[in-house]
């Protein structure tokens, strides 16, 4: 069941250093939703805090309110482990345990979260290597190591990982920043499949990508080097890519500067 | 990279300036620096293989002297007399002191020094690890013979209550009977060897675990991992290799180590059942207290013992390179 995301004057810091400031946004279920800007405006650092991995970092703590359906991710009380649980990550660059099998890997998150019967894991991994149209290129090797897929692969194995989960939120950070175009093609694809299941948010680096992909565009800037990042502008992504309501908005678009 | 050899190419006076004319793909491997690095390094590495070579045949030819003459069995007898004629030694009893030493040291000392290194890298404070991994670093400088001291003076007449309780919970297996005497036993230098190749394991492995890329312990993370199942998933299997390395140095500590063990086991020539009675040997700790008084056939004898300890670990280095090899492409390496 994918579920809504209601971020409401969300601020993250890196010790004393204001990363972001007051960001507020709905993220629809069942779409992507892609976050542009420039490098160091925080967009990432937005991503992580959806999980709760920002407070991972030494020094990372968030002020705000996320809240997932009805339940505030940063509520008293609430395990950020049980939240990691509920929300996936793709991350930038493919990551998948080096000393584990592909199948080892698929089913890392499952194994995790109970006992299941080798028959359910193997029902479950093969679903989510079908889900990352991966299946047909590993099914005769599950027993061998993840590390020796190509990029592309090792990515859609990471994005069978995150799924295996059944998370209701998939995050993706810049998911195609490390991949060659034809990899790239191939994720962009299974975005569009998956969103039917998952709420999707994508950061991205490539315009075209956000423009392909996404449902809503989500415009991040700062001030300044050293100033906090902050969310210029939400909105769908065709208004966003042809017809945007603040001047920066268009000038980053249009490649005026960034 | 381009600018430094940029620089070395303008800087030093062209040796062969009839030569000028071929620089081409050779290039590089001309330049002096080049050369005596290659040489620097290629000595060094011919010098390490001759030293084992030269301690290989030294040990064989005064071994096989001694081994002509003994008229027990060398590798099975469990006598230790080389003034008589003909001499009678074995080394039975040494090899297996030896082993069961190292392999309590090594039972007691991996985990608690594994548990040490994941604590300092992933559990305390920053503000906390680098001074406890400064004491840790301190304890590895400590001479074996303070160990040995301490160990005689301090650990031995401690051990009684220990000893005591091991004999009346799990004396019926026999490994943990003790009679009552001088807790100057195989457990009490087993203990004592632990605490000394403790320093060294913790420090390697704590390296190891320092190299765990963040993306792994990341990946862990957002599956929804805990602290220790990040630890489970990402950060032990790709320490594994090493933490086998650093066991291998501790291990390579206890299986020579002897003052620490002559100075606290009160030795025969026997081998034991109990682990708490006093008795047994070692190679390292035999050669150093029987050494100084030996004849030359004892020398040799001694000698012949030391060849073994010499295998002895060649074989575990090689067992744990091979555990290493088995399982290489599943190694961290290939992220």
């Amino acid at each position: 069941m994918a579920k809504r995301i209601d971020v409401s004057g969300l601020t993250a810091y890196y010790g004393s250093h204001k990363a972001i400031e007051d960001i507020s946004m709905t993220v629809e279920p069942r779409s992507v939703t892609a976050f542009i800007g420039p490098s160091g405006c925080g967009k990432s650092t937005f991503l992580r805090t959806l999980n709760r991995m920002h407070e991972v970092t030494p020094g990372g703590r968030v002020e705000g309110k996320v809240l997932l359906d009805d339940e505030d991710l940063y509520g008293a009380g609430v395990d950020p482990v049980s939240v990691r649980r509920e929300v996936g990550m793709v991350f930038q660059r493919p990551n998948p345990f080096p000393t584990m099998s592909i199948f080892d890997n698929v089913a890392a998150g499952l194994r995790l979260n109970g006992s299941y019967k080798k028959s359910q894991l193997n029902d479950i991994v093969e679903k989510s290597l079908k889900g990352a149209n991966l299946w047909n290129e590993v099914k005769d090797r599950l027993n061998k190591p993840g590390s020796g897929l190509s990029g592309g692969q090792q990515q859609r194995l990471c994005i069978a990982r995150a799924i295996a989960v059944e998370p209701k939120v998939l995050l993706m950070d810049e998911p195609c920043s490390a991949l060659d175009p034809i990899s790239t093609l191939a994720i962009e694809d299974l975005i569009g499949e998956l969103k039917e299941r998952f709420t999707i948010v994508i950061v991205t680096h490539n315009m075209q990508q956000a423009a392909r992909v996404s449902d809503r565009t989500a415009f991040f800037n700062l001030a300044a080097v050293g100033q906090p990042g902050r969310l210029i502008e939400i909105d769908d992504t065709e208004r966003i890519f042809s017809n945007p309501s603040v001047q920066a908005t268009e000038d980053y678009i249009s490649g005026r500067f960034g | 990279m381009d600018i430094s050899t940029k620089t070395t190419d303008a800087s030093p006076p062209t040796p062969q300036p009839a030569a000028a004319g071929k620089r081409g793909a050779a290039r590089s491997t001309s330049r002096p620096g080049d050369r005596i690095f290659l040489g620097l390094s290629r000595g060094s590495g011919i010098l390490l293989l001759v030293i084992m070579a030269a301690i290989a045949v030294f040990l064989t030819y005064r071994a096989s002297l001694a081994i002509s003459k003994d008229h027990g069995n060398f590798l099975t007898s469990f006598e230790w007399n080389t003034n008589i004629d003909p001499p009678v030694f074995g080394i039975a009893v040494l090899a297996f002191g030896t082993v069961v030493s190292s392999v309590i040291a090594m039972a007691l000392a991996v985990p608690i020094a594994v548990a040490i290194a994941l604590f300092l890298t992933h559990y305390a404070p920053r503000r906390m690890s680098g001074p406890v991994a400064y004491v840790v670093d301190l304890l590895a400088a400590v001479p074996s013979i303070v160990y040995g001291l301490w160990g005689a003076l301090v650990l031995v007449p401690h051990m009684n209550g220990l000893f005591g309780w091991l004999n009346d919970y799990f004396g019926w297996t026999g490994i943990f009977s003790w009679d009552g005497g001088a807790p100057r036993s195989m457990l009490t230098v087993g203990i004592l060897l632990a605490i000394m190749i403790l320093p060294i394991i913790t420090n390697v492995s704590r390296e190891v675990f320092r190299q765990v890329p963040q993306m792994h312990e990341e990946a862990a993370l957002a599956l929804g991992a805990t602290r220790w199942e990040v630890i489970r998933m990402a950060v032990l299997p790709f320490g594994r290799s090493g933490v086998i390395s650093a066991s291998m140095l501790g291990l390579g500590r206890a299986l020579g180590e002897t003052m620490a063990v002559a100075t606290v086991l009160s030795p025969d020539f026997d081998i034991h059942a109990s682990l708490l009675n006093p008795g047994g040997g070692t190679f390292a700790q035999n050669i150093a207290s029987k050494f100084g008084e030996a004849t030359e056939q004892g020398r040799d004898a001694l000698i012949a013992s030391g060849l073994i300890l010499f295998v002895i670990t060649l074989l575990v280095n090689g067992a744990a390179r091979a555990i290493i090899a088995r399982r290489k492409e599943y190694s961290g390496a290939n992220a």
